[in-house]
C-alpha cells in the first residue's frame, strides 16, 4: 500500500512539476507568427521553386506580409495566386503576366551530327563535361533531359527525337529548366510570345550547316523584313528582341533554315500584343 | 609479397604484347603537337606558321613554374597553329608541322655531359627545358617533383615499374631492353633528391624484369628491387608507397608529405635522356594492343604522330573494332576520332572488339558494397556516386571525393553496373570549380 501511494506521489508530483515548467517555457519562450503569414502561405502553391526569388514558399509569404513584396511574384500561381494572395492581406492585387519556357534548339538526333555514341550516366551535365557532348554543336541540346527531371509539374518531355517538348498548359515558367541546362537552350518569356528563332550557335553560318541541319547561319534575312525591328544579328546568330516582337510570323517565311518557328499559341490574325519592358530577353 | 589493402585480381591481357621487342616507328608525314600536354599551364608558343624548325627544337616555352616546354618531334615546316582535337576529349591550340622526311636534329642536343657535378636546381632547370613530365600516364611535371618545399624531408625514391594497367607492356619492354638507361636516370633523380635510398617495384607478372634489374643493382646497396603481389591499381602512387613502405599519403596530400618521390621508369630513362645527351621528349613507348589490332605492338613513337597512323602501321583495326581508348581499359579515355595525337601521356592505344567493350544497362544500386570493399582510397563510391547524382556536391566534398584516382575498381566490380567513376568525376569536377570560386 505505502509502494503505490510513494510512488503515485513521486510520478504525479514529477509530472505536474514539469508541465507548469513547460507551460511556463511555451509561454515565456513562444515565437510570434503572425498569422496572416500562415494565411499566406496556405494560398501558396507550397512547391518551393523560387522563381519568385526568395528561398520558397514560406520565405515569399513573409516577405509579402513583412516586406511589402508584389503579389504577383508566384509565378507557378499566376493571375489566381496573385488574387488570392492580395484578398488575404486586403490589398490591390497586381497585374501578372503568363510565362513560359520554350527550347531555342531544334537539333535533335535527326538533324545533328553526333560525335560519338554516348553510354553514360544520363544527365546533360555530365554529358557536357564528357568530351564536349555527343551533339557535334557545341551550343546545342544535349538530349539527355536534365531539364525534364527537374520539371515539378510535368511539362517537359523528352521526344523519340532526343529534344524536349513543353507542354505550354501546364507550363508555369517558373524557370527551374532554364535553371538547370548546362547549353542555357531554353529560356522563359512571355507566353503570348509565339515566334522563335530556335537556335544558340554563334558560330559562323558555314561551320553550323556541317553540324546542324536547322540551325542559324546568320544570314540575316529576318533583320531585314522584320517591320517592328525585334531582330538582332550579333555574332552569326539572330536573337529576338521579345519585347518588340509581336508574333507577326513574317520571319518565319523568310528563314532559309527553317530556324524561326511558330509556338502553339500563335495565331495568324493576332493584334501586335502590348509591350511589356521588364519581359525576359535573351541573355548575353 | 608486399602489396596494399582492397584493390582488385583482373585478367590482365598482357600476353598480346609482352615478348614483342620495342620497335621504332617511321618517321610521320605530318605530326600535331598540342601545346598543353602536361598538368599545369600550356606552354606559351614560340615558332610561327612557315618557320622551318629541327628535330628537338623547342616550340613552346613553358608558361610558368608547373609547366614544361614543348619540343618539335620531327624536322620541316610548321603548317598551321590552330586549336585541334586533343586525346582528352577538348580542342586544345596544336603546332602542325610537315615533315621534311629527313629528321635534321637540333644541333644542340649532344651526349657527353659531366653529370657528376650538376646541382639539384640545374638539373631541374634541364628537366624543365627539355619537357620531362610524369610518364606513367599523369603528365606531372618532373622538375616540380624535384623540387619538394623545404620544410619537407624527401626520404625515399621510388621507381615505379609495376605497370598495373592490364593490356600494356610499354614499361615492361623498356625495363628488359634499356635497363642501364633507366638505372642512369635512377641515379640522376637520386643525385637531384639527394635521398640515400631507392626502391624499383615490379609487379611480379614481370619475372624477367624484375631479376634483370635485381642483378644489374646488385651491387649498389642503395638501389633495392621489390617484388610486388599482382593486384590492380597497384602502380598508382599511393598504393605503391603502402606496398613498399607501409606509409599512408594522408587524404588530399602528396607522396612528399611522407617523404617519398615517386617516378616511372619511362622516366627515368627519359630524365637520362634529357641529362646526359640534352635530348628534349620528343617520343615514347607507346604499346599498341587489344583484339581489335591486327598486330600488336610495342612501338617508340613521335610525339604527335596520329592514332590512325600508328594504327595502321600495326596493320589497321579489324572490323569488329567498337572501341578505340587511350591508355589502358580501366583508365583509359575512350576516343571518337582517330585523328588524335600520341601526346607525352599516351602508355598505349587499345581497340576493344564489340564483345569487350559492350555497356551493360544500368540497374539500381544493391547495397552489396562490393564497391566500398575494393576502393583503394578508402572513399565509398556508391554513396559519392548518390551525391554526384543529386548534386550534393557539399556532401561529396566532405566524403572524400577528391581522394578519388579513378582507378575504375568499383565500376570494375559494381553487380548494378552503375558508372561509379564517371558520376565520381563529374563530382570532382564541381567540387573543385567550386572550391576556385570560393577561393
Amino acid at each position: 500500500m505505502n509502494t503505490l501511494v510513494s510512488s503515485v506521489v513521486a510520478l504525479g508530483g514529477l509530472g505536474v512539476t514539469v508541465g507548469l515548467g513547460l507551460a511556463y517555457a511555451s509561454i515565456k519562450l513562444s515565437v510570434k507568427v503572425d498569422p496572416l503569414i500562415e494565411k499566406v502561405r496556405d494560398v501558396l502553391p507550397g512547391i518551393n521553386c523560387g522563381a519568385c526569388g526568395f528561398t520558397g514558399c514560406n520565405a515569399y509569404a513573409e516577405a509579402v506580409v513583412t516586406e511589402n513584396a508584389k503579389t504577383n511574384l508566384c509565378i507557378p500561381g499566376g493571375a489566381r495566386t496573385s488574387v488570392e494572395v492580395a484578398l488575404t492581406l486586403g490589398v490591390e492585387p497586381e497585374a501578372t503576366r503568363k510565362l513560359s519556357a520554350r527550347v531555342l534548339c531544334q537539333g535533335g538526333n535527326a538533324e545533328t551530327v553526333r560525335k560519338f555514341e554516348y553510354q553514360g550516366v544520363s544527365s546533360c551535365h555530365v554529358l557536357n563535361q564528357t568530351a564536349g557532348g555527343d551533339n557535334a554543336c557545341p551550343f546545342g541540346c544535349l538530349g539527355q533531359g536534365s531539364c525534364a527531371v527537374v520539371c515539378p509539374f510535368d511539362a517537359i518531355h523528352m521526344n523519340e527525337n532526343g529534344l524536349p517538348e513543353i507542354n505550354i498548359s501546364k507550363c508555369t515558367g517558373c524557370g527551374l529548366c532554364a535553371g538547370e541546362c548546362p547549353r542555357s537552350v531554353i529560356i522563359v518569356t512571355e507566353a503570348e510570345h509565339a515566334v522563335d528563332i530556335r537556335c544558340r550557335s554563334t558560330d559562323k553560318g558555314g561551320v553550323v550547316k556541317k553540324y546542324c541541319q536547322p540551325g542559324c547561319i546568320g544570314c540575316g534575312r529576318c533583320v531585314k523584313i522584320c517591320p517592328f525591328e525585334a531582330i538582332e544579328l550579333k555574332d552569326s546568330l539572330a536573337r529576338t528582341l521579345y519585347e518588340k516582337c509581336t508574333s507577326c510570323g513574317i520571319c518565319v517565311k523568310e528563314c532559309p533554315q527553317n530556324t524561326i518557328t511558330r509556338g502553339p499559341l500563335f495565331q495568324r490574325s493576332a493584334a501586335p500584343h502590348t509591350v511589356h519592358k521588364q519581359c525576359c530577353s535573351i541573355d548575353n | 609479397m608486399k602489396t596494399f589493402p582492397h584493390g582488385l585480381h583482373i585478367p590482365d591481357y598482357k600476353e598480346l604484347t609482352s615478348q614483342k621487342p620495342l620497335e621504332t616507328m617511321p618517321l610521320p608525314q605530318k605530326v600535331v603537337i598540342p601545346l598543353s600536354q602536361h598538368i599545369g599551364a600550356p606552354a606559351s608558343i614560340c615558332v610561327e606558321v612557315g618557320q622551318t624548325v629541327l628535330t628537338g627544337q623547342t616550340i613552346g616555352k613553358s608558361g610558368g613554374f608547373v609547366s614544361v616546354d614543348i619540343h618539335s618531334s620531327i624536322s620541316g615546316v610548321v603548317r598551321e597553329i590552330k586549336p585541334s582535337l586533343h586525346p582528352l576529349g577538348r580542342q586544345v591550340q596544336s603546332v602542325v608541322i610537315e615533315s621534311d622526311g629527313q629528321d635534321k636534329w637540333s644541333p644542340d642536343i649532344k651526349p657527353g655531359k659531366n653529370v657528376g657535378k650538376l646541382k639539384s636546381a640545374e638539373i631541374c632547370k634541364i628537366l624543365q627545358s627539355r619537357g620531362i613530365v610524369g610518364l606513367g600516364g599523369a603528365t606531372f611535371p618532373s622538375h616540380v617533383k624535384l623540387t619538394p618545399p623545404p620544410d619537407k624531408k624527401i626520404e625515399y625514391l621510388i621507381l615505379n615499374g609495376v605497370e598495373c594497367e592490364p593490356f600494356l607492356t610499354a614499361d615492361h619492354r623498356l625495363m628488359l631492353e634499356k635497363p642501364d638507361q633507366i638505372l642512369a636516370g635512377l641515379d640522376i633523380l637520386i643525385q637531384a633528391l639527394g635521398v640515400a635510398k631507392a626502391f624499383i617495384g615490379i609487379e611480379n607478372n614481370k619475372p624477367d624484369a624484375i631479376l634483370l634489374l635485381t642483378e644489374k643493382t646488385q651491387n649498389n646497396v642503395n638501389i633495392e628491387v621489390v617484388p610486388l603481389d599482382l593486384k590492380y591499381p597497384q602502380g598508382a602512387e599511393k598504393q605503391l608507397i603502402k606496398a613498399i613502405l607501409d606509409r599512408e599519403v594522408p587524404s588530399g596530400g602528396l607522396p612528399l608529405d611522407v617523404g617519398v618521390v615517386v617516378n616511372n621508369v619511362g622516366t627515368a630513362y627519359a630524365v637520362a635522356d634529357a641529362v646526359l645527351e640534352n635530348r628534349p621528349l620528343i617520343e615514347r613507348v607507346v604499346t599498341v594492343t587489344g583484339a581489335g589490332v591486327n598486330n600488336p605492338r610495342n612501338l617508340r613513337v613521335r610525339i604527335g604522330t596520329c592514332f590512325e597512323e600508328v594504327l595502321n602501321f600495326c596493320g589497321g583495326v579489324k572490323d569488329d573494332a567498337a572501341k578505340i581508348l587511350m591508355g589502358g581499359p580501366m583508365m583509359g579515355m575512350a576516343q571518337y576520332s582517330m585523328n588524335v595525337p600520341v601526346i607525352k601521356g599516351t602508355s598505349g592505344i587499345l581497340a576493344l572488339p564489340t564483345d569487350q567493350a559492350r555497356f551493360a544497362r544500368e540497374a539500381t544500386c544493391l547495397r552489396c558494397g562490393s564497391c566500398i570493399d575494393v576502393c583503394p582510397m578508402f572513399i565509398n563510391p556508391s554513396l559519392n556516386g548518390l551525391y554526384a547524382r543529386f548534386k550534393e556536391f557539399d556532401n561529396s566534398d566532405r566524403a572524400n571525393v577528391l581522394d578519388c584516382i579513378e582507378c575504375g575498381c568499383c565500376s570494375y566490380v559494381c553487380p548494378a553496373k552503375i558508372p561509379l567513376v564517371h558520376l565520381i568525376r563529374y563530382a570532382k569536377g564541381e567540387v573543385l570549380a567550386k572550391r576556385r570560386k570560393s577561393a
